[in-house]
């Protein structure tokens, strides 16, 4: 009898692998991807990459640019999250009133906002705004919104339900329970959350002001048409660094605060 | 008129009544006792007292009160009569032990007073005092996360005694705690009610447990109330009614 069990979880596993990869071949039949190709492709462009894509002293004088292109990105993204997740909080904490039909609409505008990537909104944008800052700042503070919105709720739902709950049943009103319940056991959550999206919007920055014509993103687009790969491939360092090093003081800010 | 009324109590959910026309009175500073097996309906019931579970139709008459006519700030008026202790503690596991205790007095604040937790001087001095006679006043500073199981549900207990409440809700109070920690915790529970005259409502898995410290036992199954009475009048087929099971199939027996 358990023997049979066994075996028949042994036969789920075997399918589970065959449907994978029939899924995969069958994705690759409709869009016409050639693996082999592909594959041939990949030496060819490290070797292009090797010998073109490298900063030189040539390139380093276009360093000042960049730093203040790079300058503008990165506080874009920052300015971007820190809005966006103030409204995302306040949406959530409306969410989880308790009242169904904030409930559901809540939920429905976050997940409006969420579901249409920001470089859609870059784009939808550039024909209200034209290519400015704006237009790439709200693009990151819709895509943020959305997904802080619903992760925010999550964490509320998770970690607060119990004390709101107790605090509810001593006859405390809703802003008291947020103040002294939900904001306190949801905190480091909260922020763990916010520094990984200042290091998702630094990269979405990045390919919001490629379509914008703004910041770090366009200087690299400007270089890359000119033929420029020097200074493009320095740019793409200079991000790399960055983003490593908000990487490193967000991991320190979550050590600190757990 | 009798202190806690609840008359003709009924919740259904979508596809399942989980209680059905429960009745009964309680007189001041009574001990009661809910027991019945897991999903009978215990829960909801206590719920249903201080309306944290809307019942579907019934009415609960607490203190002269009917509970059925209040508006949301009338019922947190109420529900500051009313102090509730979980299973789980359900406390704000990142603040310490008597800002946790101080969140009882929140129902007696105004939403600014309360948002910026500015609490008088006298009920910073209650708060410690409870916690002395809890034997917690040296955890008072401590983060909640720091207590073990028993010491948090004390901090429940301290956190439901500064509302100064008429009626206690008891939601398995016992039931993540080891045998000398609950032994600790029913004895200052009894110690309230009988030295306060705080009436309670204790929800419990064990039998030996109600029997001992309850003046009162309600017995439910599926949603209905099989028992009603003093301790020493329930007899072990009842007790074998209320679970569902026959003689052997319990450790009492």
């Amino acid at each position: 009898m358990e023997l049979l069990v066994v075996k028949k979880r042994q036969n789920y596993i075997a399918m589970f692998f065959i449907l994978v990869a029939l899924l995969s071949y069958g994705a690759m039949e409709v869009t016409g991807f050639e693996p082999a190709q592909a594959l041939i492709a990949i030496p060819q462009a490290i070797v292009w990459s090797l010998s073109n894509f490298y900063p030189t002293m040539a390139s380093i004088k276009n360093l000042p640019a960049i730093l203040i292109k790079l300058h503008e990105t990165v506080f874009l993204a920052i300015v971007a999250t820190t809005t966006g997740g103030i409204c995302a909080m306040a949406f959530a904490l409306l969410s989880t009133k308790g009242v169904p039909v904030f409930t559901v609409m809540c939920r429905l505008i976050a997940s409006f906002f969420r579901n249409i990537p920001d470089t859609v909104w870059a784009i939808v944008l550039l024909l209200s705004f034209g290519q400015n800052v704006i237009s790439g700042y709200i693009a990151l503070f819709f895509a943020t919104f959305g997904f802080l919105t619903r992760a925010f709720v999550e964490t509320i739902e998770e970690v607060g339900a119990n004390s709101i709950e107790a605090l509810e049943a001593s006859g405390a009103t809703y802003g008291q329970i947020v103040f002294q319940a939900i904001i306190p056991s949801c905190i480091t959550q909260v922020v763990s959350w916010l520094l990984f999206m200042i290091e998702t919007n630094i990269r979405s920055s990045t390919l919001v002001g490629m379509l914008t014509g703004t910041g770090i993103g366009n200087l690299f687009n400007i270089y890359y048409k000119f033929f420029d790969y020097h200074s493009a491939s320095l740019v793409v360092i200079m991000i790399v660094i960055v983003i490593l090093i908000i990487e490193a003081a967000s991991n320190h800010v979550r050590r600190m605060i757990l | 008129m009798a202190f806690l009324e609840c008359i003709d109590i009924t919740k259904e959910y979508a596809n399942t009544i989980a209680l059905k026309k429960i009745s009964f009175s309680v007189n001041k500073g009574e001990m009661v006792a809910i027991i019945g097996p897991s999903g009978a309906g215990k829960s909801t019931l206590l719920r249903c007292i201080n309306r944290m579970i809307v019942p579907t139709a019934g009415d609960v008459i607490f203190d002269g009160v009917n509970f059925n006519t209040l508006n949301s700030a009338q019922l947190r008026e109420q529900r500051r009569k009313i102090g509730m202790i979980f299973q789980h503690y359900n406390l704000v596991n990142r603040l310490s032990v008597v800002e946790n205790v101080l969140h009882g007095r929140l129902g007696y604040k105004t939403t600014f007073e309360g948002i910026f937790g500015r609490y008088a001087e006298g009920e910073k001095e209650e708060a410690f005092k409870i916690l002395a006679r809890l034997g917690l006043e040296e955890q008072a500073y401590r983060r909640c996360d720091e207590l073990s199981g028993g010491q948090k549900q004390r901090v429940g207990i301290a956190r439901a005694l500064i509302q100064e409440p008429k009626l206690m809700l008891c939601d398995e109070p016992i039931a993540s705690l080891d045998p000398s920690s609950a032994k600790i915790i029913m004895d200052y529970l009894w110690d309230i009610n009988k030295s306060i005259g705080i009436t309670c409502f204790v929800n419990l898995h064990q039998v030996d447990v109600a029997l001992k410290y309850a003046d009162r036992i309600i017995g439910i199954r599926k949603g209905e109330v099989i028992y009603d009475g003093p301790p020493c009048a329930l007899k072990k087929e009842t007790i074998h009614q209320i679970y569902d099971s026959k003689t052997g199939e319990l450790i009492m027996d």
